[in-house]
Order: structure tokens, then sequence, then C-alpha cells
């Protein structure tokens, strides 16, 4: 027996080890949800063993690069800053075309009620290695939990989107190209708007799935990201196609250029923190929105002797029924839905009742609220649900019935003046007004 | 051909300081994994810990230190990148316990032996990879037979260079 096992070590501790391996192969292909903590550590060893020689190098490299360019290297600065200069002037006058643009857009998004999602924080990274295999399309870039980079971050550049982060170390983290085959990332192309699924192959290339068949996509259209990963913000640039033709299941198979180079990258931008909000025109609506509504908030602070009288007058008017019924409501919101108005300042209206000019004045020279009415001091309403509600419910509260009523003569002639929004209510006791659209020419 | 039949007693066994058996294959790896930023073709046609694993393999000429040197830097290359550990440290095993018994029968100091051995253990390598890739790990996998010519011829004709600049290191026993 000793003999035999004597004859055949090599090939039994062969056979050992194998198996200890395929064993461990086994146990984190089982798990595969949370494969990636039971290895960290050790993978945390081989790191620590490569990053800091890497960041030597790098570091190494750049400076002795920074060196020559800056200080040795200077032929043909003029020529490039004259060409520079040449390119800003362009810019300039592109950026007033896309502000137009993105003011349009703004508009649009308001009317769509979009949320958009902004980047609002960026973490600069220099990339210090990679995982030398081809089938493994990872980069490490020299931050990680200490500048507050964490798991599922974008990764970008300047040219478009580079990756994820897959792993964090304290101060290294591993990037996920969108290049490798387990990579995925929604999609959309630039002008028919169809979305896909960015995906890796073996070989390194990046092709958009899950696109029909007769879906028409032509070679040079422009991929963005479609935000429906929840990692990447809408509109990224990702490539462009190079390549279609048919593929499985009725699919197309559309070949991508990444935007940005996977092969050279020296610095990559981590997206640390992306904010959904409204887009800033849809904000002005609710800020005004909630003026209205404060105007009819029934706690009103009392005000100093002087205008105490024609206060008491104001919302005596608006709690003897006299408050704009539901429809003026309606149509105010919409008179002020512009991005950009100061709330402090008048709005002239196209439609709507007049209001005493001295009211608006005095709120327009004492906007802090004597009059009890101050923006600042009242809570923003959240919602665009809540503003619509508490129209209706401030409405019907004071007992104001738009239907059947007759439509107010000042509504017919468009020339009438706004009364100031961040004011009393300083609405004759008229008659209450239909909408806009139904209200009576005579 | 000078690839000879030695018996045992004839070639040598080397052995190498321990500064040189943990920092080559640790060099070897930071070059793999650094290179790529600047060449990205490399990663794809060189295997610098593979040509590692068979010198030290080969020149050791002991079956058991072979495989476990395979193992070792194959783990430890497993451990740079995302896929699950194990693909390369079962490849490079086998890679390792392969040419260190082929070491114990063949002398391989020349050249042409190397470039041969080299080149063979390269296909080796990629088979076990991939079969194991595909068949345990259920990852796809593409072979190019043009690729992976040029890739062997890559390996073989870089390993055949850096085995004389690492034949420095080596130790008689």
């Amino acid at each position: 027996m000793e003999s035999v096992l004597g004859r055949y070590r090599n090939l039994i501790i062969l056979v050992g080890v194998l198996f200890l391996q395929v064993l461990g192969l086994a146990m984190q292909v089982k798990k595969n949800g949370t494969d990636e903590e039971k290895t960290r550590l050790i993978r945390i060893w081989a790191v620590d063993a490569m990053t800091p020689l890497e960041r030597t190098l790098v570091w190494v490299q750049n400076g002795s690069g920074n060196l020559w360019r800056n200080y040795f290297y200077l032929r043909g600065v003029r020529a490039e800053n004259r060409q520079l200069k040449e390119q800003i002037e362009q810019m300039r006058l592109q950026q007033v075309r896309l502000a137009d643009d993105a003011a349009q857009a703004r508009r649009l998004q308001t009317l769509l009620a979009f949320k958009e999602q902004f980047i609002s924080h960026t973490v600069a990274a220099q990339v210090i290695g990679s995982s030398g295999s081809d089938l493994s399309r990872i980069i490490y870039i020299d931050k990680g939990e200490k500048a507050g980079i964490q798991r599922d971050m974008a990764v970008m550049t300047s040219d478009g989107i580079v990756g994820k982060v897959l792993l964090v170390y304290p101060s290294v983290a591993q990037v996920l190209l969108i290049n490798d085959q387990s990579s995925g990332v929604g999609a959309l192309l630039e002008k028919t708007r169809v979305q896909g699924v960015l995906r890796g192959t073996a070989n390194g290339e990046v092709t958009l799935e899950r696109v029909m068949s007769d879906e028409q996509v032509s070679p040079g259209e422009t991929v963005l990201t479609s935000g429906g990963d929840q990692i990447f913000p809408k509109g990224l640039p990702v490539g462009t196609v190079t390549k279609v033709g048919n593929g499985r299941d009725l699919f197309l198979n559309i070949k991508i250029k990444p935007a940005a180079d996977l092969s050279k990258l020296e610095e990559v931008l981590v997206l640390v923190e992306k904010q959904e909000r409204q887009s800033p025109a849809e904000e002005a609506i609710h800020m005004r929105a909630s003026d209205i509504l404060a105007q009819r908030l029934p706690s009103v602070p009392d005000k100093p002797a002087a205008d105490a009288k024609s206060a008491a007058a104001t919302t005596g008017t608006a709690r003897n029924g006299t408050t704009q019924p539901k429809a003026q409501i309606k149509q105010q919101l919409g008179t002020v839905a512009k991005p950009g108005l100061d709330s402090t300042k008048p709005v002239p209206a196209k439609t709507g009742i007049s209001a005493p000019a001295t009211a608006s004045a005095k709120a327009a020279r004492n906007p802090s609220g004597t009059n009890g009415v101050n923006i600042s001091l009242l809570p923003e309403q959240p919602t665009k649900v809540v503003d619509s509600s508490a129209v209706q419910k401030s409405t019907d509260t004071v007992g104001a019935s738009p239907s059947g009523s007759q439509p107010d003569a000042s509504q017919a002639h468009p020339a009438s003046a706004q009364p100031k929004l961040d004011t009393p209510s300083t609405t004759p006791p008229a008659k209450p007004q239909p909408p806009a659209g139904e209200s009576n020419p005579q | 051909m000078p690839v000879t039949y030695t018996s045992g007693e004839q070639v040598e066994v080397y052995r190498f300081s321990i500064p040189v058996t943990v920092g080559i294959p640790l060099l070897a790896l930071f070059v793999q994994a650094f290179v790529p930023l600047r060449f990205p073709r490399f990663a794809v046609y060189v295997d610098l810990p593979l040509l590692v694993t068979i010198f030290f393999a080969m020149a050791r000429r002991n079956p058991t230190s072979g495989l476990l040197t395979g193992a070792v830097i194959g783990l430890a290359q497993d451990m740079l990148g995302h896929n699950p550990i194990g693909i390369y440290g079962i490849a490079k095993t086998v890679v390792g316990y392969g040419a260190s018994s082929l070491g114990v029968k063949l002398d391989v100091e020349n050249a042409g032996a190397r470039l041969l051995v080299t080149l063979g253990f390269y296909f080796v390598h990629a088979a076990v990879y991939f079969t194991v890739a595909h068949g345990l790990v259920n990852m796809t996998q593409t072979w190019s037979w043009p690729r992976g010519l040029l890739a062997g011829l890559a390996n073989a004709f870089l390993g055949v260079m850096l085995f004389f600049v690492l034949d420095k290191f080596k130790q008689r026993t």
C-alpha cells in the first residue's frame, strides 16, 4: 500500500489539489449571489499586493509625463492656444443654441411631469490596473470606500460611460467594463428611441440586444443610456452603431462602438451621487401653487394695527365665500407656470380678475408679510398631487361652486390684471368663473 | 531536434531563493495587470504568469512543487479578475504538473525545446481553462484558432527570451 502511495504520490497530490479547487469553484457558482462576500478577503490580499506597485508606477509615469509636457515640451502651445480660442467661440455659439433647446426640453418635461436624474457629485479616479485577462474585463481605480465609492456606482469619462463599480476596497475599487460579457446596461437609440440591453461579448465587443428585427436601426446612430438599469442616469453617451445584422429569435444583432475608449482609460469619473428631482420649471409651479394656497389658510398671523383694517377686510371676504373658484385657481396655476418668474414680482395675467393696486403694492413693498402672508414661513408643498387636491379642498371648503355659475366679465377681457399671488386674496366678491376654455365671450 | 531524452540522474534540478520564488510570480502578475492599460492587446496574446509557471516547474523538475506553484500563481491571477476563483488555478495546476513531469524526462534547457514546450502548454492551458469555464462555470467562451495560434506563438517566443533571463536566478542544488 505504501509503495503504491509513494509511486503515485504526485498524481494523488495533483488530484487532491484539483479536487479542492473544483470544490471551491462549485461552491462559488452555487452561492452565486453571495460569492463576492465569501471570497472578498483573499481578493483583498491579492489586490493589496498588486495595487501599491501599480499606484507607484502610475504616479511615477504621470509625474515624469507631466514634467515633460509642462516644462520641456511646449512646442506648438501657441498654435494650440489659438485653436482652442476658436473652439471656445464656436462652443459659445453652440451653447446658446443648446440653452434654447434645454429650456424647451424643460418646458416639455414640465408638461409631461418628468423627473430628471442629475449628476450631482462625481469623483475623479486614476486607472491603476486591470485583471490582466481578456476574459475578465475589469479595471482598478485608485479610489475606494474612503472616497465615498460604493458598489454599483456608474463610471464614465467625458466621452461616455465606462462601466460600473463591482467591488470596493478601502482605497481601491474594481470596475466592470461595459464590454465584459457579464455586463448589462439599459440603452436606447437616440433617434428612434428604441430601447435595448447593452452587453459585452466574449471577445470584448459591445452589442445592443433585445431590439426587434422590424425596428429601423442604421449604422452611425448614437446610443444613449436609458436609465432603466438604475445605475446610469438617462441620456449619457454610450457609443455609435457600427453594424446591424439579423440575430437570433427575431432580434437584431447590433454592434456598438463605445464612445469612451475602453482600451485606453487613464482617468475616469465615478458618479457617487445623483439626484432625482423635478425640472426647475416644475419646481416653480410648486412654489406658486403653495403661494396660492397660503392665501387661503385660516391661520394667518395677526397684523400690525396699521394694516389691520385692510387685512380684516381681505380675510373676511375670503371667509365669506368670495374666494376664487376652482377654475380660476387652475387658471392662475396655469398662468404662473412659467420658469424663472420671481415670486415677489407681480405677474401680469392674460386672463383673470383684477386686484386692488394698493394691496399689490403693499405686498411688493413688504414681502415679509405685515399683512400676514409670507412665503418663507410656509412649508413648501411637496408634490403636484397634493397641490391639486389641496386646491380642490380649499375651494370646496369655502363653498364656491363653479358649476352653474356665470362667467365673470373680467375673464372675458384678457387685458385684465392678475392679482399678485403673494398677497391675500383680494378677489372681489364676484361670481365664480368657469375654466378658461369654457369662458363665454359675451 | 534539440529535445533529448535524459535519465533522472543526468538532469539538473534547480532551486530558487525565496525572494525570487515570491518576487518573480508577483512581478509577472503585476506586469500582466498593468501593461494592458497601455497596450490592450497584451492581455489577449501574452500570459506571463503561465510562462513563469512553466519556467519554475521545468527548472525544479518536481511535479508536486510544480503543481503547487501553478496552483498558487493561477489562484492569484483569478483573484485579480471578477470571475470565480479557481479557473486559472486549475488550468495552471495542470500545466505546472505537466511541465515538471516533462522536465524530469526531457532536457528542456535549449531554445528549441522551450519554444515547443511553451507552445504546447499554452494550448493545454487554454483547453483546460475553456473546459472549466464553459463546463463548470457556464461562461460563454469563444475560441478562435487564428488568434489562439498567434497567442501561442507569441507566448512561446516571449517564453524563450524570458527563460534565458530567469536562468540567471537559478541555483544548483
